[in-house]
């Protein structure tokens, strides 16, 4: 028998690791969402889908500049020591993912604000009249429009990849320590956000386009997992441990039912019937999908605090 | 340059705690916190049994996660023997530290920054061991510089048997324990 | 010059009793701190621990007026300028959140805990009056005091000026008492404390259940370091996987109560192998041809059917105290009152290094030397009309020191005579004393029951009066004239002031004298005169020591080979391997074994012992220490907690065969253990609701022992003989 005890009891982190509650899942989910979303409203730019209508151009970038202050705020809402949140501006830490997404987050804002500008609706004409000039030069110069669509789809690329190297640059934690995990988050991020974008859009082809996307995505998605896991599984004892902590241990209930049959398996079968026009489009899959990307981070998280390499906080 | 290393001789730790305790008045680590913690490894079936007690806390690793990750620079390593610090006023507390390593030697202390062992530089400055060393009751454990090839620590690493913790995850951890 | 002699080491008691005081008015007991404005800056003030009985030098460092750590004095030979765990959290005393502020007196029931805060005057004054009525209705030795530590020292002077001789501490019978009469009867001379065991220079040590590492008896842990390092070969036997079990070459997992079968066949293979030190025994030896022809029958076979021990493991252990003799040490051990059989028990340890040689030798047992500091000349205290309480007629005919238990016992049954008051100084008899309901009936036979205490112990519960010391930083207490390996003197001084009106127990015990008309005891103003006074009559400076905090004297011989005489101030004026004393009185010459009970189906044995952050139950209170270890677990082998379902930290209830149900505390599943028995950190549990963050904490041990052995040599309560059953507790 191996039997270890420790007299160590510091909160957060004994009997194990429990640093970060809602918090930074929710942060991390929407950071993915907006990512996916940015993925999204920026190809559509490229596509010229503002000449058709505003909502990708215009309220796209909006909702995403209103989720990513939420996501800002969650994030805040974790940190110990909030009257010194500044700092995180006052140096670029290079070797330092959170550090990187500090600066990705600021460089986020103005770009989904240019977004917004490509095509400012009439009704909101001559609110802000300088935006309004902004926008005809934009207008004046297609090539800034494709630089736009262009720099959201880059920066929606960075932010999402950004949410899962936070985790997987953290060596500590088995369970985050695996290159999959920024594919895993991105793409679970794009899953989210076509599934996100296809709920409110009102424009039938960006609804069948997004849903098929959205299909791709979650198929991609089943396979990023399975390489997730497998790279876990056939890595050290220690992997292996965490590997099941998802696959048969404490999180393995919400991981295999939330996460991968309702959140992935579910949705993509009845967006398979809707785009083959089997079924009609509702919202239950995208639904769906958005809730098994919230779960999938929270599930993430949780387990990867709880995988470690030593056992001994275990015993107290 | 020095690099400080601590040597812990586990064949005399009895595992007292007064390292811990001592710990805890010198630094005024608040109730509930602990810079420092002993270990009970055990191995073996009753009554052929294998015991080794060690006094743990931060390694003050030569590749220091905590400081590559941390998003402000609080996290740093002094230029005095390559201790891992943390500056408190600088730290926005996101624990990022917390997470990445591996052998949970931080907490966040009540007022907000993430905390830990400092190998008691404010000692070491002043040619003092660290607290914990300086009060241990076996005289089990060791602090000095490695790179002075006369310091105790190194002629017990050069003649003993030791190991240090999880060197696996890559840390290089600098605190050492003598079999 | 310091004048040091070498006084004959069963003086210590009577140096310590007579240290004597009186005196009249009073100024402020309060420290000579001086002004309570708050000094800036560190400031180093030397003094000795008093978290345990060790009496550890140490320097308080007070910054900007505050509390903020204590370190060993590196001049103080028992720290050597380090402090055990205890004592470095001691400031934890200081600032305990509990501590008692005022004197109470009881308005309901006693034992309700329902307190009038009343003022020093009033309290010391009903007391006064309490004590006068006993006097005069049963005489004065119808008051007891119970005093455990040095701190008590000026209180037992003025019960000694009362007039009653039944003064005790639970050190004697509950503890030390057996090994040292089982060492007086063979070398003539305690063990005592500081233990006088060499462990440093020890080349093989034997520790019989003595887990050193975790009993934190500060000395005795470094020195056993010190042989770790010098690779002494250890030898540990325990039925628990001790700490210092781990540190040795040969650990025997013996079966409880079977000790002493060890021991015997041990000496049968050293005799029949002629390991033993011939030429010590021949010139020392009384009695050595019957000792041996006694050990006959013990062979290894046999003592292996007793203990679980192999045979072979026995002969190779003996031969190895035979090769290291006589640097042989086989620790006597301290906490010796296991099973009531426990005289003889120590007195077959005595044997055993009696036939190494080890008495008096380098790696054995030194010779301790003291300092020359005389007692205050006070004025000859009254002669008590009657002999002391606690043992009638010499029942046990060795006890040299009074009985905790036979003070109880006699408050009881009123037999020989009535006890109507108990004044209780630093001891928690609830958890000192084993079957806490007798000391509850005694108590109600009680007219007077007075605590001085520092926090809300159980003991204070059940008190008419409550006084509140102050804690060790911040009082004076009496000199430590120490014996120890080299001469000196130690001084405990204040370092910080009491928070509230908490007093220091020489000037309570002053003002009590004075109160009860004894003021003539108290010839001196304040305490710091009663030091200058007997420092001058030794010839030391009290600045000095004031500002060291201890004065060493010069080196002296502490083994036979340095020139300490050698005599043996027994009857035979030898090592009496053979005692007419004992046979005299009827007892086994030569110990002779018997089988302690077995366990009933189903049930663990339950032990106890020591966690190197506690000392007994009165630090669970001390936030620094409670943070280490906040309750204590009971361990149980992992092969019966698989049998019984237990789960690792899991909560569960003891109940002894007397039915009597423990707090709920957690299961240490552990291969650490024998299956038969189970092991409990004493002191936890605690049932006072004055100690908020102690209060049911983990189980108290003391409570389960209803039973005990009584040793019939000298009285001692062998506690090991209580039996639990384990039930799963509502978490
Ligand atoms: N069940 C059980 N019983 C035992 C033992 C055991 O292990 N288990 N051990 C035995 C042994 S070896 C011994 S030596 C005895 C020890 O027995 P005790 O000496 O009675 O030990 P404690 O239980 O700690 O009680 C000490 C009391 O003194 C109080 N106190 C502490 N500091 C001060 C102070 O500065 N001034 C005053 N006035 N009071 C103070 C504490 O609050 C506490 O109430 O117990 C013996 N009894
Ligand atoms: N930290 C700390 N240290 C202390 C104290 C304290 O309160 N706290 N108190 C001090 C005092 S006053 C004393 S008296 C000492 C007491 O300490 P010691 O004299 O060292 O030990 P005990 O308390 O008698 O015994 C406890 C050990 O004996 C083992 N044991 C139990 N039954 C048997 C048996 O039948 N045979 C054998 N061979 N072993 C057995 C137990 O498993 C345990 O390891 O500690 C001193 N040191
Ligand atoms: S103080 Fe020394 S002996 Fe005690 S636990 Fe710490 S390292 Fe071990
Ligand atoms: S032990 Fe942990 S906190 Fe200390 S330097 Fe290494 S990674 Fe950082
Ligand atoms: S908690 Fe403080 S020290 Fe740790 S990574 Fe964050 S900012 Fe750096
Ligand atoms: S070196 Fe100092 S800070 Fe680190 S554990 Fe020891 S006492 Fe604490
Ligand atoms: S052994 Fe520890 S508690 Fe006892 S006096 Fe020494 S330092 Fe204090
Ligand atoms: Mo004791």
């Amino acid at each position: 028998m191996h039997e270890l005890t420790t007299t160590r009891h510091n909160d957060l982190v004994d009997p194990v690791l429990h640093i970060w509650g809602w918090e930074i899942p929710v942060y991390l989910f929407i950071g993915g969402l907006v990512a996916g979303i940015m993925i999204i409203s920026g190809y559509f730019a490229l596509k010229g889908q503002y000449k058709k209508n505003v909502f990708s151009s215009f309220y796209l970038p909006h909702i995403s500049l209103i989720l990513l202050s939420l996501g800002m705020f969650s994030l805040f809402l974790d940190l110990e020591h909030k009257l010194y949140v500044w700092r995180l501006y006052t140096t670029f830490e290079i070797a330092s993912p959170m550090s990187w997404g500090a600066w990705i987050l600021i460089l986020v804002y103005p770009a989904l604000w240019l977004n917004t500008l490509i095509r400012i609706p009439d009704r909101f004409k001559n609110v802000i009249p300088i935006f309004d000039r902004l926008s005809n030069r934009i207008n004046q110069h297609p090539f800034l429009i494709k630089s736009i669509g262009t720099l959201n789809m880059l920066l929606g690329t960075l932010l999402g990849m950004y949410t899962g190297v936070l985790l997987s640059s953290i060596g500590a934690r088995p369970l985050w320590n695996s290159a999959m995990l920024w594919m895993l988050f991105l793409v679970s991020g794009l899953s989210s956000a076509a599934a996100f974008v296809h709920l409110i859009t009102s424009d039938r082809y960006e609804r069948q386009l997004l849903a098929k996307a959205d299909n791709a995505f979650l198929t991609l998605e089943l396979f990023v997992i399975g390489g997730f896991i497998s790279g876990l599984l056939t890595s050290t004892a220690v992997h292996i441990e965490a590997a099941h902590l998802i696959l048969t241990g404490p999180f393995a209930a919400s991981f295999w039912v939330f996460v991968i049959t309702a959140g992935i398996i579910i949705p993509l079968v009845i967006q398979l019937l809707a785009v083959n026009n089997k079924v009609k489009h509702t919202p239950v899959a995208p639904i769906m999908v958005i809730s098994g990307g919230l779960i999938l981070r929270f599930v993430i998280v949780y387990a990867g605090q709880f995988s470690h390499y030593g056992h001994q906080a275990l015993s107290k | 340059m020095a690099r400080f290393v601590m040597v812990i001789d586990t064949s005399k730790c009895v595992g007292c705690m007064d390292c811990v305790v001592a710990c805890k008045t010198e630094n005024k680590v608040p109730e509930g916190f602990n810079r420092d913690w002993i270990v009970q490894d055990v191995i073996g079936s009753y009554p052929t049994l294998h015991l080794e007690i060690r006094s743990e806390r931060c390694n003050h690793c030569d590749a220091p996660p905590c400081v590559y990750c941390c998003p402000t620079g609080a996290s740093h390593v002094h230029s005095l023997g390559g201790v891992v610090l943390v500056e408190h006023n600088v730290c926005i507390g996101c624990k990022a530290c917390l997470a990445s390593c591996p052998y949970d030697a931080r907490f966040i202390h009540p007022d907000g920054y993430a905390d830990k062992c400092t190998f008691c530089i404010h000692r070491v400055e002043k040619g003092m061991d660290p607290a914990c060393v300086s009060v241990c009751p076996t005289r089990c454990m060791y602090f000095g510089d490695v790179d002075d090839p006369n310091s105790v620590v190194s002629k017990f690493l050069a003649s003993r048997k030791y190991h240090s913790l999880i060197p696996e995850a890559g840390t290089k951890p600098q605190v050492f324990f003598l079999a | 010059m310091n004048s040091i002699s070498r006084r004959r080491f069963m003086k210590i008691s009577a140096a310590t009793i007579s240290l004597a005081a009186a005196g009249c008015a009073l100024k402020s007991g309060t420290s000579s701190l001086g002004t309570k404005e708050k000094r800036k800056g560190i400031q180093k003030i030397p003094t000795y621990c008093d978290i345990c009985f060790w009496k550890c030098g140490a320097i308080a460092y007070v910054k900007d007026g505050e509390l903020w750590k204590i370190e060993g004095n590196p001049d103080d030979p028992l720290s050597r300028g380090r402090l055990c765990p205890r004592g470095t959290g001691g400031i934890g005393a200081h600032t305990d959140p509990d501590r008692l502020r005022t004197p109470l007196i009881r308005k309901r029931d006693r034992g309700e805990e329902v307190w009038q805060e009343v003022t020093w005057d009033e309290a010391l004054g009903h007391i006064a009056d309490k004590m006068q009525k006993i006097k005069s209705e049963y005489g004065p030795e119808a008051m007891a005091l119970f005093s455990h530590g040095i701190g008590g020292n000026f209180l037992k002077h003025t019960l000694n000026a009362y007039g009653t001789p039944n003064i005790s501490a639970p050190s004697f019978a509950q503890c030390r008492g057996p090994r040292d009469v089982g060492f007086r009867l063979t070398f003539g001379e305690d063990v005592s404390s500081p233990e006088r065991t060499d462990i440093k220079n020890a080349r093989c040590l034997v520790l019989i259940g003595s887990h050193l590492g975790e009993n934190m008896h500060n000395s005795q842990v470094q020195e056993f370091a010190d042989a770790i390092q010098n690779n002494a070969s250890i030898i540990v036997v325990d039925p628990r996987f001790s700490v210092a079990a781990s540190k040795a070459k040969w650990y025997l997992p013996i079966k409880p109560g079977t000790d002493l079968a060890l021991l015997l066949a041990w000496m049968n293979v050293i005799v029949k192998e002629n390991l033993y030190d011939k030429e010590y025994v021949t010139k020392h030896g009384f009695g050595f041809d019957q000792f041996a022809a006694e050990l006959l029958p013990y062979s290894p076979e046999w003592a292996y059917t007793e203990t679980g021990i192999e045979p072979d493991v026995i002969r190779e252990t003996a031969r190895e105290m035979g090769r290291y003799k006589p640097a042989t040490l086989v620790h006597p051990g301290r906490h010796v009152t296991w099973y009531g059989d426990d005289t003889q028990r120590s007195r077959a340890i005595a044997l055993l290094n009696a036939l190494l040689g080890s008495w008096g030798r380098k790696g054995g047992f030194y010779y301790p030397i003291s300092m020359d500091v005389p007692a205050y000349p006070y004025p000859a205290y009254p002669k008590p009309a009657r002999e002391k309480v606690d043992n009638p007629n010499q029942k046990y005919p060795f006890a040299h020191e009074t009985i905790t238990t036979g003070i109880r016992e006699a408050t009881l049954t009123g037999q020989p005579y009535p006890v109507k008051g108990w004044f209780v100084y630093a001891t928690n008899l609830i958890h000192a004393l084993p079957n806490e309901e007798e000391t509850i009936k005694a108590i109600q036979n009680l007219d007077l029951l007075v605590v001085v205490d520092v926090i809300p112990s159980e003991i204070a519960g059940w008190a008419d009066v409550v006084l509140p010391e102050s804690v060790y930083l911040e009082r004076h207490d009496d000199l430590n004239v120490e014996w120890f390996r080299d001469p000196f003197t130690a001084l405990r001084q204040p370092v910080v002031e009491s928070p509230q009106d908490q007093k220091p127990n020489w000037w309570i015990a002053k003002e009590l004298a004075g109160k009860l008309g004894l003021g003539s005891y108290f010839p001196w103003n304040d305490v710091e005169e009663y030091f200058k006074h007997r420092l001058t009559a030794a010839g030391l400076d009290y600045d000095e020591l004031k500002k060291k905090g201890v004065i060493r004297g010069k080196k002296q011989p502490n083994y036979f080979e340095e020139g300490v005489p050698v005599e043996f101030p027994t009857p035979s004026g030898k090592i009496e391997f053979y005692s007419l004393q004992l046979q005299k009185a009827g007892f086994d010459p030569v110990p002779k074994y018997t089988s302690p009970e077995q366990n009933p189906p189903g049930s663990f044995r339950l032990l106890y012992g020591r966690a190197p952050v506690h000392s007994f139950s009165r630090t669970q209170s001390n936030r620094i220490l409670s943070d280490m270890m906040s309750e204590n677990e009971v361990w149980v082998n992992s092969s019966i907690a698989g049998r019984l379902g237990l789960q690792n930290a899991q909560y569960v209830t003891l109940k002894n065969q007397d039915e009597i149900v423990s707090n709920r505390v957690k299961v240490k599943v552990t291969e650490r253990i024998r299956p038969d028995c189970v092991y409990l950190v004493h002191g936890f549990g605690h049932t006072s609701r004055g100690l908020r963050h102690a209060f049911r904490k983990g189980a108290s041990d003391a409570q389960l022992l209803t039973r005990y052995n009584t040793d019939p040599l000298m009285g001692g309560t062998g506690m090991n003989n209580n039996f639990v059953t384990i039930e799963p507790a509502e978490a």
